[in-house]
């Protein structure tokens, strides 16, 4: 532990006249793990990719690895460093297998031909190592996210590398293999290797972190060692202000008169594979979480409700009446928005302006003439969403893709406020979103259910789920397995709706 | 802030080094420019080789009757590239279109020789067009088959209908109504200037594309499709209805085209006419700066890439070049002119 095995001293970058990074150091020793956190633009990605050789530091940076100066270019050039990423988005190529994934480049060959045995010989004791329950000739497409993700670690190990750097690796993982890999990480550790940890997850940063440091607009706010981990340090580190109250409740829909019919009631819903005949009601002004482990079948059943599947049994009712919904364009016109967990796949336009994203599901009725568009109409409800929601960029004209996370989902969110919609359907609503914006999208929500629309937050965050949330419904297996309502004595708490998720207790309301 | 510690916990009180404002304001004018630059495109790729040509072949190329010769020769592609362009926003290809323009023709001039209904013989032909543009549009939408290989299919398809259509001959009508839009002018100042039918009728299909694709609502969800097709569904947009109308569109274009040129040759041969055109329209679409994937790219590009085409073949011509060496010249300028746009662009979000 004396020897830092990496050390950064003033590392800054610009692009063009824009500094990204400034004079950031930045310290790491061998059996760390040394957690990385700042909002989305803080610098975290152009600290990584310098270390990954994808950026060249500004000229009087120092990297030094085992105390040497090293240049790292290129991506072999933070290979050859011993530098590995496990990047968010995994880059391992499906259709391969998971020894060709991981010698991927450097492919073993005797006369010209592939040595498969060869590789897959190489590969195994590192899966064994790693308690990997897949074969080397298994292929990547068959494997779960969490497998992959161990696939990428045995490529990091297989090149001898000594820092591996995890960029938010839980994003796509379940509870359990959530669990999995932090065993993993502190193995690797024990090992020797340093772990540089990018998280936005507080309740992660505490369960791993030996060190945490925090960067703001492209600069050092400082570290904290194991001791003084607490989160709203690191959250006024993060925003530079103190953020008293994070989750915005104000609004109790018992003290609301017009939360007496359920808006939205899904009745016996089930398409046969995820969902196994769920039912459940919405109120107006209620905020009701859809609590649940990662495959329980919540993406699902919302998507079943909007119509983006088809459902084999169940019905969906709006204010007591039976509506038939067989695509999401339905949904809306019946009154419900679904905000997708998967902003960029499924959300956004990223190339598109923000001006069209927001207004693109409201064009039709906006248009005149039946079909030219109002552009008038559109710039004052873009710069009204642009105020209203603190949507932070240059203008309406940008490309969405341009914003960060948060930014982005308050795009997306506008474009389905624009709508007025009576039901609100929120999967994941904050994932990927930094602090501040996590923040003001609750406020959103809280004001929402003031003006009376009923809301579904699905989130695997729980502090989230019972900071903002009147009614916790918990899934299972494609079932709800109960649900728990908030009430002055007893408060929505953790352990009982971990408790229904994963069927060690059976609750009821 | 390397007065400040890496171990201490205290916030810097002006930590603020990059203005969040000034950041987003230059962050704005880049983008601006890279727009300009996008609108802009292989215009000046275009004027560099107008100049040229003009200077190489001793000051023949800028002359009243030349330029009309190249606009009358971009006239039909460049109709054919801005349905094109329709459907290759949405991220597809339509293979077809040669084999369209060339069904659309025949059938144009098999109606214009009976007697009654000859006047009939242009919407029918454009008719012709929109119909295939519809098959093809319903088998890629509703049996969600993929727009290369469908259209390969109708290509080969109808061009045996087009032979079938005349019983594998030429059919000739000397006296086809409306010949002026092949051969005819529409003289705005007498004896100055006048600007050829065919170029008038891909004038206003580029701007009829600009307005749909700009101030409507389709235009709207005809990027959205291309940009993001499971987004697009999830918002509610018709995506099917969306594809139809593009193939449509590109069919409806294609007929258009073939009745161009049954106008301007009196005549239509089922196996010759429209042969790879498809591929000149979509080398303008491309040329245009339109994106190969969908959801980038504008209908002025298009005709820049039309244009670009015109004037090379014809400049080529002027300077005598071999026909051989166009050929060669033609494609290695093409995949100049593209990877120069790319290298213009780095760092878009897209190409």
């Amino acid at each position: 532990m004396s020897e830092p095995i990496l050390e950064m001293r003033r590392v800054s970058k610009s692009f063009f006249s824009i500094k990204a990074l400034r004079d950031v150091d930045l310290t790491v020793y061998a059996g760390e793990i040394h957690a990385l956190m700042g909002e989305n633009g803080a610098g975290k990605s152009t600290l990584m990719k310098i270390l990954s050789g994808a950026y060249r530091p500004d000229p009087g940076s120092e990297i030094r690895i085992d105390g040497q100066p090293v240049q790292i270019s290129g991506p072999l050039g933070g290979r050859a460093a011993g530098i590995a990423i496990i990047y968010q988005e995994l880059s391992l190529a499906p259709n391969l297998s998971v020894a060709e994934n991981i010698y991927l480049g450097r492919e073993v060959s005797r006369g010209g031909l592939l040595a498969r045995e060869a590789m897959q010989a190489g590969v195994g004791p590192i899966l064994a190592r790693l308690g990997a329950d897949f074969t080397p000739q298994t292929q990547v497409a068959n494997l779960s996210m969490g497998q992959r993700q161990l696939v990428e670690i045995a490529r990091a190990l297989h090149a001898r590398s000594r820092i591996l750097i995890m960029d938010e690796p839980t994003t796509a993982l379940s509870a359990g293999e959530s669990e999995r890999l932090f065993a993993l990480i502190r193995q690797l550790r024990a090992e020797g290797l340093a772990i540089i940890y990018i998280s936005h997850r507080m309740d992660e940063v505490y369960a791993l972190g030996d060190r945490v440091t925090v960067l703001r607009d492209g600069t050092l706010v400082g570290s904290l060692d194991k001791g003084d981990i607490r989160a709203d340090t690191i959250v006024r580190m993060m925003v530079g202000r103190d953020v008293s109250s994070f989750y915005k409740k104000e609004h109790d829909p018992r003290n609301d008169a017009r939360s007496g019919a359920p808006v939205l009631a899904a009745v016996d819903i089930a398409d046969g594979r995820r969902v196994k005949g769920c039912s459940l009601t919405v109120h107006a002004g209620e905020v009701v979480g859809l609590a649940g482990l990662v495959g329980a079948g919540r993406t699902e059943l919302a998507h079943l409700i909007i119509g983006a599947a088809p459902m084999i049994s169940g019905h969906v009712e709006i204010e007591g009446r039976t509506v038939s919904i067989r695509t999401p364009g339905e949904a809306l016109d019946a009154g419900i928005a679904y905000l997708t967990e998967d902003r960029k796949a499924l959300g956004l336009f990223l190339d598109m302006s923000c001006l069209d994203n927001i207004n693109l599901a409201v064009l039709g009725r906006d248009a005149k003439f039946g079909g030219i568009l109002d552009r008038d109409k559109a710039r004052d409800r873009a710069k009204r969403a642009f105020a209203g929601l603190g949507i932070r960029a240059a203008n309406v004209a940008v490309p969405a893709g341009g914003l960060s996370g948060g930014n982005q989902q308050k795009v997306l969110l506008s474009r389905l406020l624009a709508i007025g919609p009576k039901i609100l359907i929120l999967d994941e609503p904050t994932r990927g979103v930094d602090v501040g914006a996590k923040s003001e999208i609750y406020s959103i929500i809280d004001n929402l259910a003031k003006s009376g629309t009923a809301v579904l937050v699905i989130s695997s965050d729980l502090p989230e789920i019972i900071g903002i949330c009147d009614r916790v419904i918990v899934m299972r297996a494609g079932h709800i397995a109960g649900q728990i309502r908030r009430n002055a004595t007893s408060p929505l708490s953790q352990e009982d709706i971990m408790a229904l998720a994963t069927g060690t207790e059976q609750l009821d309301a | 802030m390397p007065e400040n510690g890496a171990s201490s916990t205290t916030a810097p009180a002006k930590a603020v080094p990059v203005a969040p404002g000034l950041a987003a304001a230059q962050e704005t004018k880049r983008q601006r420019t890279r727009m300009i630059i996008r609108a802009v495109g292989m215009l000046p790729v275009l004027l560099l080789l107008c100049i040229g040509f003009h200077v190489l072949s001793d000051g023949r190329f800028f002359t009243g009757q030349n330029i009309g010769i190249v606009v009358q020769q971009s006239a039909v592609n460049t109709v054919l590239a801005a349905g094109m362009t329709f459907v290759i926003l949405t991220g597809g290809i339509d293979l077809s279109v040669g084999s369209i323009l060339a069904a659309s023709a025949m059938a144009g001039l098999i109606i214009s020789k009976f007697p009654d209904l000859g006047v009939l013989w242009l919407p029918a032909a454009v008719l012709t067009g929109a119909v295939f543009g519809i098959l093809n549009g319903g088998l890629i939408a509703l049996l969600r088959l993929p727009p290369f290989i469908v259209t390969l299919g109708s290509l080969t398809a109808v061009r045996g209908a087009a032979r079938l259509l005349g019983a594998d001959t030429t059919v000739f009508n000397p006296s086809i109504p409306y010949a002026f839009i092949g051969n005819g002018a529409l003289t705005l100042i007498p004896g100055v200037l006048s600007i050829p039918w065919l170029w008038v009728i891909a004038l206003l299909v580029i701007l009829v594309s600009w307005l749909v694709l700009k101030r409507t609502v389709l235009g709207v969800h005809i990027y959205a499709v291309g940009g993001n097709e499971s987004a697009a569904r999830l918002a509610g947009i018709k995506v099917w209805a969306v594809l139809i109308f593009v193939y449509g569109v590109s069919g409806l274009l294609a007929g258009l085209g073939g009745a161009m040129q049954a106008a301007r040759l009196y005549a239509a041969n089922g196996l010759q006419l429209g042969q790879s055109y498809e591929l000149d329209a979509i080398t303008a679409v491309i040329l245009g700066g339109t994106s190969f994937v969908g959801g980038i790219g504008s209908i002025w590009g298009t005709l820049v890439g039309a244009l670009i085409i015109a004037v090379l073949s014809n400049g080529l011509i002027l300077i005598g070049v071999s026909d051989v060496w166009q050929y060669v010249i033609k494609g290695l300028v093409i995949i100049g002119a593209v990877a120069l746009d790319r290298y213009r662009l780095q760092g878009s979000a897209r190409t």
